[in-house]
């Protein structure tokens, strides 16, 4: 197989369009244009359907429309894009209606800034918009997987009816490296009678998120509880480096984790055991991977370009068991490996900055 | 026995929740007759929108989505791109569409795209009881206008049917009321000519249809009808905004 050397962003585009996405709808925010860019000029080729809409709002409702016709679809959008997505996603989950959705992460709040952050983890995996859902979200941490989490992702949407969320970053985004992509699928075999089409030699189908008796909407919400206990059962993905004889685990995702991934290889270089866990999947989390590798001898130490958020989910994995240590970068400023091996070294001589340094 | 009236094929048997002296069953009925006579049922996808008119979807015989507050064209979009040969219309009351849902119905207008709207302006939010509207009057009284809608405070009234006809994609525009039959026939003629633009392909098809709120009016069914007719016409002139057939003798 041949390698491209590709631009993040641009190989998540081309993944998608090798998965069968037949529309794409977006609006211009930075780190991701070249993701709407790529589209534009690609998807209208190779028959899909490329609109610019007149705000993320706009998009994301469009890819309701379209998700709702059972056709392949996706939106991109940064930070603060995402944030106004916050209430069609909701749509989308409570209407179970199958789509891709990817947020190039940039730091905030507010405008914030156009440089990498990694601030929306609690956003995508905590809920986002309004009432009870979850969304599936995957985190690349190279280029290839930029490509490789697309396919999966519009994979996973038709499988369980669940948008999905590709939770990247700016670097992510921006950086090039060779990539090997999946052939391109023939048409979806998938049947998929719930879509509204035109009701030709069947009943009507309806897709509502509205439902005002309190019975059946409960109803409504334990099936969709029910639904993501089994995605928490089937769905989890995560990688583990160097792990066996580790006194002390990095826990870190996207770019963070390839940070953590040299750092752990300074730290092995000088003699010290430390192992690399990287989720992949952030909802589900890998809490019963990382509770497996708790104990007292053992510590953690996890890194985020975020005030800590992922940590608090680490420290639920690990339910007490373990010390959880915390280092972070904030505003588009990236930690170093260099800097990731200090904070291992104070650890290492009993001091670490615990788990409140932020 | 010759029946000689009936429900449309395009209309659902369920009652309607719809209060006394409200017109939306009257314009219901009106698009169901226009897909019956354009024998567009099983083609036709339609998007509910927020409002009184939520439950549309309950209605309508044909696939139906319903959209978040003011959504709806941008919904209609998606569905309408990825199925072309599709009929797509959103059915929207003044709050969604003139107010939350602005920038949508602006441009999916803008882009001409090939869609009908059914925009239904009684001049208040109806399913909320009766908070003002952009599409309220000038003095008018609602929950939120308690001592009359006023200039200085709230603005004016916005007409979207003027609005509209100064972008270059929409292919129809035309204001009618729901108040009396004649007023309803012509309705009906407007609403069939918006779904045929689309059949067409000449692009965004709207029809703006001047409606009632007794319950949150304040008034009887019939007085109602007759408030509409002496205040809102006046504010909102009946009338074919633009139609790029008329050239043709259509």
């Amino acid at each position: 197989m041949t390698k491209t050397l590709i631009r993040g962003n641009e190989a998540l585009a081309e993944a998608a369009i090798r998965a069968g996405c037949k529309a794409f709808f977006g609006y211009p925010i930075t780190p991701q244009n070249e993701i709407p860019d790529y589209m534009a000029y690609h998807l209208p080729l190779r028959g899909g359907v490329y609109l610019q809409a007149e705000s993320e709002v706009s998009a994301i409702n469009m890819v309701y429309g379209a998700a709702g016709t059972g056709t392949r679809v996706m939106t991109s959008s940064s930070s603060p894009g995402i944030s106004l997505k916050q209430e069609g996603i909701s749509y989308l989950a409570a209407g179970e209606l199958p789509c891709v959705i990817v947020n190039v992460m940039r730091c905030g709040p507010g405008l914030g800034g156009i440089h990498p952050g990694q601030g929306d983890y609690f956003q995508a995996v905590k809920g986002g918009g309004h009432g009870d859902y979850r969304l599936l979200v995957l985190a690349p941490g190279s280029v290839q997987e930029m490509a490789d989490l697309t396919t999966l992702a519009f994979d996973l949407a038709d499988k369980w009816r669940n948008p999905v969320l590709i939770l990247s970053d700016g670097i992510l985004g921006q950086m090039m490296e060779p990539v090997e992509f999946s052939p391109e699928e023939g048409p979806l075999a998938m049947d998929k009678p719930w879509a509204t089409t035109g009701a030709v030699n069947r009943k009507p189908n309806v897709i509502n998120t509205l439902d005002i008796v309190p019975e059946s909407l409960e109803k409504k919400n334990y099936a969709l509880l029910a639904k993501y206990e089994r995605i928490k059962r089937e769905e989890i993905r995560w990688e583990e480096k160097k792990i066996s004889d580790a006194d002390l685990i990095l826990v870190a995702y996207g770019t963070s984790a390839r940070v953590a991934r040299s750092a752990m290889d300074l730290a092995r270089g000088k003699g010290l055991k430390v192992g690399l866990f990287r989720p992949i999947s952030l909802f589900p989390f890998p809490y019963p991977q990382l509770k497996r590798l708790a104990c007292r001898k053992r510590q953690f130490l996890v890194i985020e370009m975020s005030g800590g958020q992922m940590l608090e989910d680490v420290r639920l994995a690990v339910e007490g068991r373990s010390k959880v240590h915390f280092t972070n970068r904030l505003g588009g400023m990236v930690p170093t490996p260099q800097d990731v091996l200090e904070t291992i070294l104070k650890i290492r001589e009993g001091g670490g900055p615990g788990e409140n340094s932020f | 026995m010759r029946t000689v009236f009936k429900k449309p094929r395009a209309m659902t048997k369920r009652p309607m929740h719809y209060c006394p002296g409200c017109t939306h069953g009257i314009i219901h009925r009106l698009v169901g007759e226009a897909i019956d006579s354009l024998g567009i049922l099983e083609e036709t996808i339609g998007v509910a929108s927020v409002g009184c008119s939520v439950f549309a979807y309950d209605y309508f015989n044909c696939d139906m989505q319903q959209a978040a507050h003011g959504r709806a064209p941008a919904v209609a979009t998606g569905i309408k791109r990825v199925l072309p040969q599709r009929t797509v219309f959103t059915y929207q009351g003044d709050g969604d569409l003139a107010s939350i849902g602005m920038a949508e119905i602006v441009h999916a207008a803008a882009r001409g795209e090939n869609i009908t709207v059914i925009f239904v302006n009684n001049a208040i939010y109806g399913m909320t009881s009766g908070q003002m509207a952009p599409t309220s009057l000038i003095g008018q009284k609602t929950t939120t206008s308690p001592r009359g809608r006023s200039v200085k405070d709230a603005g004016y009234p916005i007409k979207i049917c003027e609005l509209l006809a100064t972008l270059e994609g929409p292919s129809y525009l035309a204001r009618v009321s729901s108040h009396d039959p004649r007023h309803i026939l012509q309705a009906g003629r407007a609403i069939k000519k918006a779904f045929r633009m689309q059949k067409e392909k000449r692009g965004f098809a709207l029809v703006e249809v001047l409606s009632t709120c007794s319950v949150n009016w304040g008034l009887t069914p019939r007085g109602a009808m007759e408030w509409l007719a002496e205040n809102m016409i006046p504010t909102y002139p009946l009338g074919v905004y633009k139609d790029v057939t008329a050239k043709e003798g259509d």
